[in-house]
């Protein structure tokens, strides 16, 4: 399996995005994550998805019928391309008076904040790449994970491409 | 100047109107002559409006007769077909022709009432959520929310529905919608940034054909549907003449290249005719031309023209490469490409040996039945239905085993003469279809073939065709059973004919007669010929029920999982 990374603009109209994710039902595409948001033009949403697919044929299959809905202005699979990729994740984690200061120390590497404080638990919040993400949840986890939201992947291309090879394949499994 | 008076045209035009009227002036504007329909509560201010709009209506007995009705309309004028069904059942009642219009490209333009704007969402009586269930089988669709965007909305529709591929758009008019007014502008142009269908084909890419045709030795055309979307019927033979390649057709695409036509190697797929499917395993070129590598056209993929260098003609980018891995993908209108190919007068392929191989295979793998007395045959009365129209009939179809005789024995000599449900295999397609096509073409002959059991899912649609006296043949393949799935199961199930057998069938003359329709029955050649002889004589619909032999079946077969040159019944 191969993780691919679509971004995509598209009319902000109703039905848009059950359009989107009924052409994935429809066609057994796998959809990792979605993230949804205005753009700078007025009307025009981006989305970004993550998916899982089989292999490259089906990667193209994927943007070639995203891009016949009418609705949607451009697709492109920026995977392959020099890009930036963010997540943000909430964290709730359970503390004791005596873990409360090793969280602190654990977390700054990571520049993620405190954003909750309560008795008996903390709620980090993280920004950075899916697997940064991932990295500091497995090392909160012995505390105990009280809930976690993530808010799936958004990316964008960077503002200049150097040549492909020094990209990274971070995306694939 | 001539600007300036446009706009005082425009100007003048402009005039305030309810969503009813605009949708009736919509359609004028857009010179439509027929539209099928089902009246109901959520369009009664549309139908109110209709009473005395001149706009001709023809009131089908179910909402699925009178979609089917626009296709068969569609697939024979060029036209888009209109429909107008009511909210909830009305709408869900178009849902197997919407799917059907969708999988065979067929231009729809569909009307559907939906409750007032202000109860939308509260399960209102007949709402159903049509929008979230046609999605998937539209090429689009709209719902109203604002009156002002009527005008937009209709033109985009039809737009959408007849430019690139083909396809089914729905709008979906809340009741409320229909009486509100607002100023009707229709001479605004449509302005679709995510919809730019490419129609110019690249020049590398011919150029890349160009090339390969000339470095081959067992090139082939498979042609669909797609040369007659874009009536290309005149470059496609010119190209296979010019070039010497032979043509192959899909189900959908019968009528593109002349049946009679010493390049023609039949049908391909799960019933083609040996030539055609074997020609497909050898070719060493397979030159795509608007179809879409249908499973039952290429059988198992991991055996399709193992041995080809695959070109794809598509207008449909997303259909090049999707089931065939493809080498040289040419994204365009079939008609652009063939003339780009035919201008190009490449060097011509040496493909003597190749022809002389598939002429042998002609002669050596006919199609095949036999013939016995007092019985008669189905093929053989497609045969006979061939004899008296001299193929030139047209022919509308259900699916099952009657469609792929018809495809295999009626040799159509023409395009635009053949209606079938190809992609979605829709029983009860066949009889409204016939009407649709009949009134697209009032002075064609028009032949509705259809089985025993597709004739019963849309039979209502009798009175249609009585009360319009439209010279309809109506010719039921009677076998007392659904004789693909007899036939499947006598080959694959161990003939455990599980609920596929009807022997008891109702009169279907007396009950052609109910409806004040001349019907009449044969069940051996003999009273086949006088009947037909008959019913092509008369000037008005006539039912003819043929009761076939039962147990005959649809040959060669590709069985599901096999390849194309696996399959089975070619010879005694």
């Amino acid at each position: 399996m191969v993780k691919r990374i679509i971004t995509m603009t598209v009319n902000n109209r109703p039905g848009v995005l059950n359009r989107i994710t009924g052409l994935f039902t429809k066609r057994h595409y796998n959809i990792e994550s979605i993230t949804v948001g205005h753009t700078e033009t007025e009307g025009v949403s981006r989305m970004t998805f993550v998916v899982n697919v089989d292999d490259e044929r089906i990667a193209e299959q994927i943007t070639k019928q995203l891009n016949k809905q009418i609705d949607v202005l451009k697709v492109v699979d920026i995977t392959d391309q020099a890009i930036i990729v963010r997540e943000l994740a909430l964290i709730k984690v359970a503390v004791t008076p005596a873990t409360r200061g090793e969280i602190y120390t654990l977390i700054e590497p990571f520049r993620a904040a405190i954003v909750d404080v309560a008795r008996d638990s903390l709620v980090v919040q993280v920004t950075g790449e899916p697997e940064k993400i991932d990295a500091l949840i497995d090392l909160l986890k012995p505390y105990g994970l009280k809930e976690v939201a993530r808010t799936g992947t958004t990316a964008f291309p960077r503002g200049s491409q150097r040549a492909s090879s020094t990209n990274k394949s971070l995306f694939i499994i | 100047m001539a600007a300036n008076m446009k706009v005082k045209e425009r100007v003048a035009k402009k005039q305030t109107l309810c969503g009813a009227l605009m949708l009736i002036e919509a359609l004028k504007a857009e010179n439509v002559k027929v539209i099928f329909g089902y009246p109901g509560g959520a369009v009664l201010p549309i139908y109110d409006k209709l009473y005395e709009s001149g706009v001709f209506h023809v009131l089908t007995r179910h909402e699925q007769g009178a979609i089917h009705a626009a296709e068969g309309y569609a697939r024979i004028s060029g036209k888009p077909g209109v429909v107008i069904a009511t909210s909830g059942p009305g709408a869900t009642n178009i849902v197997t022709g919407l799917t059907d219009a969708m999988m065979d490209s067929i231009p729809l333009v569909v009307f559907t009432g939906q409750v007032a704007s202000n109860v939308i969402g509260s399960d209102a009586f007949q709402e159903a959520d049509v929008l979230g269930i046609t999605m998937p089988i539209t090429k689009h669709s709209y719902q109203v929310r604002d009156i002002h965007e009527l005008p937009k909305i209709i033109k985009e529709a039809f737009h959408i529905a007849t430019t690139g591929r083909p396809g089914p758009v729905l709008i979906d008019i809340p009741k409320d919608m229909a009486v509100a007014e607002a100023e009707f502008d229709y001479e605004q142009d449509v302005q679709l940034p995510g919809y730019q269908p490419t129609t110019k084909p690249n020049h590398l890419q011919i150029r890349k054909l160009v090339e390969a045709v000339s470095q081959a030795k067992r090139p082939v055309i498979l042609a669909g549907a797609g040369v007659l979307h874009a009536n290309a019927h005149e470059q496609l033979k010119q190209y296979a003449e010019q070039q010497n390649i032979p043509v192959i057709h899909t189900l959908l695409g019968l009528g593109g290249f002349p049946a009679d036509h010493p390049l023609f190697l039949g049908m391909a797929g799960m019933h083609g005719t040996y030539t055609a499917n074997m020609a497909l395993y050898e070719c060493d070129l397979l030159i795509n031309v608007g179809a879409r590598f249908d499973d039952r056209v290429t059988g198992n993929l991991a055996h399709f023209a193992p041995k080809a260098t695959v070109a794809h003609i598509d207008i449909d980018p997303a259909e090049i490469g999707k089931n065939v891995p493809t080498k040289i993908p040419i994204v365009g209108d079939a008609k652009e490409a063939l003339i780009q190919l035919i201008e190009q007068n490449g060097k011509r392929p040496d493909v003597s040996e190749w022809l002389n191989k598939l002429n042998e295979w002609k002669r050596e793998y006919p199609l095949m039945y036999k013939r016995e007395p007092g019985v008669l045959k189905p093929q053989r009365l497609i045969e006979m239905i061939h004899e008296y129209t001299n193929g030139e009939a047209v022919v509308t179809t259900d699916v099952g085993q009657h469609q792929m005789w018809v495809a295999q024995y009626y040799k159509f000599k023409q395009p635009h003469r053949w209606v079938t449900s190809g992609g979605l295999g829709t029983m009860g397609f066949g009889l409204p279809a016939a009407i649709g096509a009949q009134l697209a073409q009032p002075e064609a002959t028009v032949v509705a073939i259809v089985g025993d059991g597709g004739f019963q899912m849309t039979l209502q649609e009798l009175s249609v065709i009585q009360e319009l006296n439209l010279p309809i043949k109506i010719v039921i393949v009677n076998n007392q059973a659904l004789g693909m799935v007899r036939q499947w199961q006598e080959i694959f199930y161990e003939k455990r004919y599980s609920h596929s057998l009807i022997p008891n069938q109702p009169d279907f003359v007396r009950l052609a007669e109910a409806y004040g329709m001349k019907a009449m029955r044969a069940t051996t050649e003999e009273e086949a010929e006088y009947v037909l002889k008959e019913a092509f004589a008369t000037n008005a619909p006539v039912l003819l029920d043929f009761h076939v032999h039962p147990g005959e079946n649809v040959y060669p077969m590709v069985a599901p999982g096999k390849g194309l040159h696996e399959m089975v019944g070619v010879k005694w």
